[in-house]
């Protein structure tokens, strides 16, 4: 039952953080967000069917939003010598889909998500007079480690630290869905096999265990 | 016979089974294959694993890259459709909202049950989980002991097909020879567990789960489940050679499209629909068991959900399986002038004693695993290796502050990655970003192990359910209410849990996710989220403290049975499924037996 019950276990502490609604800033930018009025996909869909963002329902990101949106995205996961950004992979759209989905969890998150971008916009004027998306990468770093850890941020960066907690959640987890973050990953399940050898003798002599058994 | 509609059925039937789980599965399976002409009534849709599993999809493939939702609330490839804890129209009534006081209800609403998505985990119980009053005075006793269920467990066994080995443990049985299909090969992450919990003298051995390693032996296996019965023998073989042996990949959760494990779908209905003594009714909500005038059932109620229409059926025999909870909840609402405290209740015991398990874990994140080459570890996806309850004699001496045991299971491998694999690891990075993200990313992934306990609760006075005298749900029909309460034997136990995975996440070298120890009432998960309830409708030796007999029989209405959890006087830490499967297999051969006699 591990498996299935993990899944919920991380969902339920990211939508356990602190309502960041209420704080001033934050709340004035969620009261004029629309009331998204689509329909989820109920309690019986296709399980076989391959759905892409924006399949089940309409994407909510105005053009300013996802341009900021997929440059944090690759702040965060940027391209390096293993695999490509996440933006190179479609993990805008999957944030898109996310904050756009007619969930409590998934509008809990976009009133989040939507302010925090807003006020990296903001943060990013009142330091460098520009929008976050054109600013160097250095200039993106100097803001993204003010916020990058909910522990350690300072009181005045602790609402911005705690949308960046859910932003890279939600980046990783777009990523690491994808082929390109499996193979990142080095993950070579998922394939039919014959038969389950189990670990390779050489390999269980190495960490001490080639005298156990169960 | 097949899958009828309620203008087709036929005017009576011998037996009426309601629920198509593992309890309604094998109800049914057992009474066909024996000739008896069986309607099966279930709640939810009309479910095929074979065309609707997703069997290799990945998340990227899936809305929210697969997140749990409402409407899916164990993620969307969860097989479970049309289930959860909250079902639109379905409500119940909790008497307290708190983390303590409340009672989640799990209702799968789907042919099969939950059976299409449960971990397969199959344990038995051991001679002490039968007698457990006779052993520390909590609780009740069984009125049969485990050598009356023992054959049961081995014909289920052979018929579902189930991995594990002997490990000769106590209390842990021991399969005959032959029983048991291998066990599969250990992941590194349990190898070293088990290096690990031995230094703490905690066993860990093969875990039984009802996956097929190898082809079921449908040349000796038939005989041995249906002796003296060719037609039985000759279908069920038939049977076996169309379940595929596991092919390691793709989570158990989803179903198995090739029957590689037990589904009630998947494993008791074909072959049971094969026998042409099966009707299947889907969409049948059942209201309440109706009697004739002599005060036997003579069948029951239920809504076409497709039509909203009351109809009925009519059955010499009438076997609740609808799980426990749901099972409780018709025979309380089966109220007439001579039942006025509802069906079977004379005893005033219906709704009483309901439990659910233990559940408390912990994760560790260990660095020996940390930069190993890449494997794959999907395996059986999940349970290669457990640890069996092991502090029997300190229990015995008098050296542990709770009475009752738990089994621990293990979360570990690298399994597919999605949503959650590098999702919340500040604790281990500090908050890392960009490319020292994706290395942290590399070097944590399938490093984390996770140690859920999963304990017996011992049934108490607090924990029960009855009729809301208000709420219906959308067909009209009272739903139950809910009353919760642990005692300090789950509290203690669920703080031991805690303390005992994080001494071997220690021995491992790794660090435990959660600095703080909680105490065992905050450590415990909420009533009902573990899914195994059981209790409400107890057996017992007498009729006026218990709602059935040691068949699942009601004391008041001789021809009403009960074959689904509700019956279990305790709930042992092993999982209920397996004996679910066994008493329904007993319970049934008893009800041939009667209706062979002419006895109901």
């Amino acid at each position: 039952m591990t498996d299935r019950r993990t899944t919920i276990k991380w969902m339920l502490a990211a939508s356990a953080s602190v309502p960041l609604l209420q704080q001033r800033g934050f709340a004035a930018l969620a009261a004029t967000s629309p009331k998204l009025s689509a329909q989820g996909y109920g309690s019986d869909p296709d399980l076989t069917k391959n759905y892409c963002p924006g399949d089940l329902w309409p994407l909510r990101f105005t053009r300013a939003q996802r341009r900021t949106a997929g440059v944090l995205c690759d702040v965060i996961i940027p391209a390096d010598s293993m695999s490509p950004s996440a933006s190179a992979v479609g993990v805008v759209d999957f944030i898109a889909e996310w904050v756009s989905a007619p969930y409590p969890l998934q509008q809990h998150d976009r009133r989040v998500i939507l302010a925090g971008l807003a006020w990296l916009n903001a943060e990013s004027g009142h330091r460098f007079a520009k929008e976050f998306a054109v600013l160097s990468a250095d200039q993106q770093r100097a803001i993204c480690d003010d916020i990058c850890s909910e522990k350690e941020a300072q009181p005045r960066f602790r609402r911005a630290a705690q949308f960046f907690a859910i932003y890279r959640n939600l980046t990783a987890g777009g990523f690491y869905s994808t082929p390109a973050g499996r193979k990142d990953l080095q993950y070579i399940g998922n394939v039919a096999l014959a038969t389950f050898e189990g670990p390779p003798n050489e390999l269980l002599q190495k960490l001490g265990l080639g005298h156990e058994h169960v | 016979m097949a899958f009828v509609t309620p203008a087709t059925l036929n005017n009576l039937y011998d037996v009426i089974v309601v629920g198509s789980g593992a309890a309604g599965g094998q109800t049914a399976y057992t009474l066909t294959m024996e000739g008896a002409k069986v309607l099966m009534l279930e709640a939810g849709r009309r479910y095929d694993p074979a065309t609707e599993t997703p069997m290799f999809q990945t998340p990227d493939q899936a809305p929210l890259a697969g997140a749990s939702t409402p409407g899916k609330p164990f993620g969307f490839y969860d097989a479970t459709v049309d289930g959860g804890w909250e079902l639109p129209g379905e409500p119940y009534v909790q008497t307290a909202e708190d983390h303590a006081g409340r009672f989640d209800w799990w209702r799968p609403r789907m042919l099969g049950g939950r059976t299409n998505h449960w971990g397969r985990i199959s344990l038995r119980n051991g001679p002490y989980d039968f007698k457990a009053y006779s052993r520390d005075g909590l609780g009740f006793d069984w009125p049969l002991s485990y050598e009356d269920v023992a054959p049961y467990y081995d014909k289920v066994e052979l018929l579902v097909g189930v991995y594990g080995n002997n490990a000769g443990l106590e209390n842990t049985p021991d399969s005959p020879p032959d029983c048991l299909l291998p066990p599969p090969k250990p992941l590194v992450s349990d190898l070293l567990i088990a290096q690990r919990a031995r230094r703490l003298g905690i066993p860990v051995i093969a875990g039984h789960r009802a996956v097929l390693t190898r082809p079921l032996d449908f040349k000796s296996s038939p005989a041995r489940l249906h002796p003296g019965n060719a037609s039985a023998q000759r279908i069920i073989a038939a049977d076996m050679r169309r379940r595929a042996a596991c092919i390691w990949a793709t989570p158990c959760g989803r179903g198995c499209a090739i029957r590689a494990n037990y589904q009630s779908t998947t494993v008791h209905l074909p072959p049971a629909l094969t026998t042409g003594n099966l009707d299947i009714v889907t969409d049948a909500m059942v209201h309440e068991v109706t009697l004739d005038r002599t005060g036997r059932a003579d069948g029951v109620t239920f809504i076409d959900k497709r039509t909203g229409k009351q109809c009925r059926a009519a059955a010499r025999v009438v076997v609740l399986a609808a799980g426990s909870c749901e099972s409780v909840r018709i025979l309380l609402n089966s109220k007439t002038a001579r039942h006025p405290a509802g069906l079977a209740n004379s005893s005033g015991k219906v709704g009483r004693y309901l439990m659910d398990t233990v559940g408390s874990g912990v994760q560790g994140q260990i660095p020996l695993l940390e930069n190993l080459p890449p494997l794959n570890e999907d395996g059986a996806s999940e349970g290669h290796t457990y640890t069996p309850w092991w502090l029997y004699q300190q229990q015995r001496a008098g050296k542990l502050d709770f009475p009752r045991g738990y089994h621990i299971e293990f979360g570990c491998g690298r399994r597919m990655p999605g949503l959650g694999t590098a999702a919340a690891l500040e604790w281990l990075t500090g908050g890392s970003y960009g490319k020292k993200f994706k290395e942290d990313a590399r070097r944590y992934y399938g490093t984390f192990i996770s140690f859920d306990g999963r304990g017996e609760m011992i049934p108490n006075q607090n924990s029960y359910c009855e009729i809301d005298p208000r709420v219906k749900d959308k067909w009209g029909i009272p739903v139950l209410r809910f009353h919760w309460k642990w005692s300090q034997h789950e509290t203690r136990q669920a703080a031991h849990m805690q303390k005992t995975f994080r001494a071997i996440i220690a021995e491992m070298g790794g660090r435990v996710n959660g600095e703080d120890l909680p105490s065992g009432a905050d450590a415990i998960q909420t009533g009902g989220s573990m899914i195994h309830e059981v209790g409400g409708a107890l057996m017992g030796a007498e009729e006026k403290t218990s709602v059935t007999n040691q068949w699942g029989q009601s004391w008041d209405v001789k021809n009403l049975f009960l074959t689904d959890g509700a019956i279990f006087p305790s709930n042992a830490d092993k999982n209920p499924t397996l004996t679910i499967m066994a008493l329904a297999w007993r319970a049934a051969d008893h009800i041939l037996d009667l209706l062979r006699r002419k006895d109901l």
